[in-house]
């Protein structure tokens, strides 16, 4: 389970450009439960999510991963808790060109230590379950959009993680493979990952797999706190 | 072993991240280990001919008189021997006979000597590989000299020196001493020069004050001054090998630049997604440093053995014309593997070290970034 | 195409060159030891000819004879002679001249 308590998250402190992109945000986030975020752009989505995913620190509040606070955590720690609990699977996708399928799905595990076999396997293991299999020595330019879009799904499941989140999705795909995402993620649901979704495509919060959807504008939560 | 994994895992990405552009990375390779090689070939090769020269000359003549007028230098009288040899601490002395002959038809220069021991019978010679491989004589061929007078000499070849001998023999020539007289004239009373053995190393510097008081005319060489000039022959500051010497430098400098000149978007933003997905900065700077490594120290690894080989297996064959200059006789370069492990040593830092300095640094801001820096884009 | 073969690849080319080194030493000291005795002949031949430097470089005689040549030699070649000579550019005069 994810808490976070009276979180701020404000950039360019002090300076003219001061900005809240996160406020007085207090909220507990169930597990195995599939979450959404929703609001228009600049609502604050996005920084909720590298908050809970702990990809940045909050300016002021408390963030607790199953009763451990994790806010003030020195990097070192943060960084291989959120290895090993957090996928991500963003926006733009974020594969590193040149390199193939495979290394882009092995990349978040190399910093682990583990050996090089064991990752091979498991991420073998993904590209087929997602039917990757051909593709496995292909550079990331050769892929078409669906495809593209499962290896980054394989990568945000490589260390085996407790949490999935996504941010905006389905935001440049077609409703087809769309359907395909929404389908994959109530995979993971079944698979009792807590998945967190910031999203404004109806596709997504309408969908039936959703256990919550919480409402945000100008990085607060709107309506009562559920 | 979880840190060797983990070191693997990045030096295995490294690679990857290196063969996405595989020609310019095989040309750095190529100039970098040509770099090395160069440099490598030029400081073996020096050394050796130093050390070589420090330990055989090590018995060359103690002190060496010569004579010089109006800043020539003349034939020396043999009558100064006698009151030099009465300075106290001279063991002996002798008028040494050597002089140089050129020889048209070839276009080489030779230097003729006059052997004190094992003199030769009249009519006789031996002479230099170097020599025999230029002119292709060998035992018992005669060579043909002209000498002062216009006069046609035949000397036979009895002894051609072995080609160990090269590095001081090549161009040498024994001849006796009635042969050396018919063939450059002058008086049996002069001598090219004086050769004094002395005692006592200490008392060097006083007998040589002594003989340049007795005859103001002369000039003397002692063997330290020899010995040091081999010391610091092909010296940095010498001539070509300054222009090698920075030459390199600046190459290295310009390969440094190009990498501590930062990083390109495409570099940043996939620092940003490595830090998304859970490298840290340590992680960050590790990829950084097998990058630079990966490189430099490949290059300077293939470049010193290359240089070796170089050196020591072919005789410094790409080295040879350089030194040759307008040279037709010149000793084959079979040196002795001397090595001086601190320029190895300076070398290996000089060439891997700062690259791989400058592959990190300018990846320091970026490696520390946040790792939500590629959601906020 | 077994792509940690990668980093195994680089560790046998740099255990390769490693060894080609430890090879290349070991053929040095070799060599160092096998060329004493041509180098106690070479110091005989300078004890007993006299002879006082490396045949070098034949061109001239303040190259072949670096260490017998005195300010006014390499002038003797020719008034504008410093450089005359190609490997005068690359040899220092020697030191006990700079006096």
């Amino acid at each position: 389970m994810i808490e976070l308590k009276n979180i701020y998250k404000i950039f360019n402190q002090g300076q003219p450009n001061e900005f809240a992109a996160v406020q007085e945000v207090t909220l507990e986030i169930e597990p195995e439960k599939v979450t959404v975020f929703k609001g228009p752009s600049g609502s604050g989505k996005t920084t909720l999510l590298s908050l809970i995913g702990c990809m940045a620190r909050p300016t002021s509040g408390r963030i607790f991963l199953s009763g451990r606070e994790i806010t003030s955590l020195p990097e070192r720690f943060l960084t291989e808790i959120r290895r090993k609990t957090f996928g991500f699977i963003f926006q733009q996708l974020n594969l590193i060109k040149g390199i193939t399928v495979l290394e882009n799905i092995m990349l978040p595990a190399y910093p682990n230590g583990e050996k090089f076999s064991a990752v091979k396997n498991r991420a073998m293991r993904l590209l087929e379950v997602l039917e990757l299999t051909p593709k496995a020595n292909s550079k990331i330019e050769w892929l078409s959009g669906g495809e593209a879009q499962r290896t980054a799904v394989a990568r945000a499941l490589i260390n085996n993680p407790a949490v999935i989140i996504a941010d905006e999705p389905t935001a440049h795909l077609d409703t087809k493979l769309s359907m395909e995402l929404v389908g994959t993620l109530a995979k993971f649901k079944e698979d009792q990952k807590m998945v967190l979704i910031a999203s404004h495509d109806p596709l997504v919060y309408e969908s039936k797999i959703v256990d919550r959807v919480i409402h945000l504008r100008d990085g607060k939560i709107e309506g009562p706190p559920t | 072993m979880e840190g060797w994994e983990r070191q693997k895992n990045i030096l295995d990405f490294s690679l990857s991240s290196l063969l996405r552009r595989k020609g310019k990375n095989l040309a750095l390779v190529f100039v970098y280990t040509l770099l090395v090689f160069t440099l490598a070939s030029v400081l073996f090769f020096t050394h050796a001919i130093k050390r070589e020269a420090s330990l055989i000359l090590q018995d060359s003549p103690e002190l060496i008189v010569q004579k010089s007028i109006a800043g020539r230098q003349e034939q020396i009288p043999l009558r100064y021997l006698e009151p030099i040899q009465k300075i106290r601490g001279v063991q002996s002395g002798r008028g040494r006979l050597w002089g140089y002959y050129y020889d048209p038809i070839i276009g080489a220069n030779y230097t003729l000597m006059v052997p004190e021991k094992q003199t030769l019978e009249s009519g006789k010679i031996s002479i230099g590989q170097g020599i025999s491989k230029t002119r292709l004589v060998f035992p018992g061929d005669t060579m043909e000299f002209r000498s002062h007078d216009g006069m046609l000499l035949q000397l036979q070849i009895q002894q051609v020196f072995p080609s160990e001998s090269e590095l001081i023999a090549s161009d040498l020539i024994l001849l006796a001493e009635d042969d050396f007289r018919r063939l450059f004239g002058g008086s049996r009373e002069y001598a090219t020069d004086l050769t004094l053995r002395v005692r006592n190393q200490r008392e060097l510097p006083t007998i040589a004050l002594k003989i340049a008081e007795m005859f103001p005319d002369t000039r003397i060489i002692l063997r330290e001054e020899i010995l040091r000039t081999y010391e610091s022959i092909f010296n940095w500051r010498g001539g070509m090998m300054v222009f090698i010497l920075v030459g390199a430098l600046l190459a290295f400098i310009i390969f440094a630049w190009d990498k501590a000149s930062g990083l390109s978007l495409e570099e940043r933003r996939e620092i940003g997604i490595l830090k998304a997905v859970g490298w840290e900065t340590s992680d960050v700077l590790l990829l950084k440093f097998w990058e630079g490594t990966i490189i430099s120290l490949s290059s300077f690894l293939m470049g010193i053995i290359w240089a070796y080989a170089h050196v020591f297996f072919t005789s410094a064959a790409l080295l040879a014309p350089a030194l040759k200059g307008w040279a037709v006789l010149y000793p084959e370069f079979k040196l002795t593997p001397f090595i001086d492990f601190s320029q190895v040593a300076t070398l290996f830092f000089l060439t891997v070290v700062p690259y791989t300095v400058a592959t990190i640094i300018p990846s320091w801001r970026a490696a520390t970034i946040d790792p939500d820096s590629v959601m906020r884009t | 195409m077994n792509s940690m073969r990668k980093a195994k690849k680089f560790f046998f080319f740099i255990l390769t060159q490693g060894i080609i080194l430890i090879f290349l030493l070991a053929h040095s000291l070799y060599q160092i030891h096998a060329d004493q005795s041509w180098l106690e002949e070479k110091k005989r031949m300078v004890r007993d000819l006299e002879l006082t430097d490396l045949c070098l470089f034949t061109e001239a005689n303040y190259t072949r004879h670096l260490t017998q040549a005195d300010r006014h030699t390499a002038f003797q070649n020719s008034p504008l002679a410093l450089e005359h000579f190609p490997s005068g550019s690359i040899l220092l005069p020697p030191e006990h001249l700079k006096k």
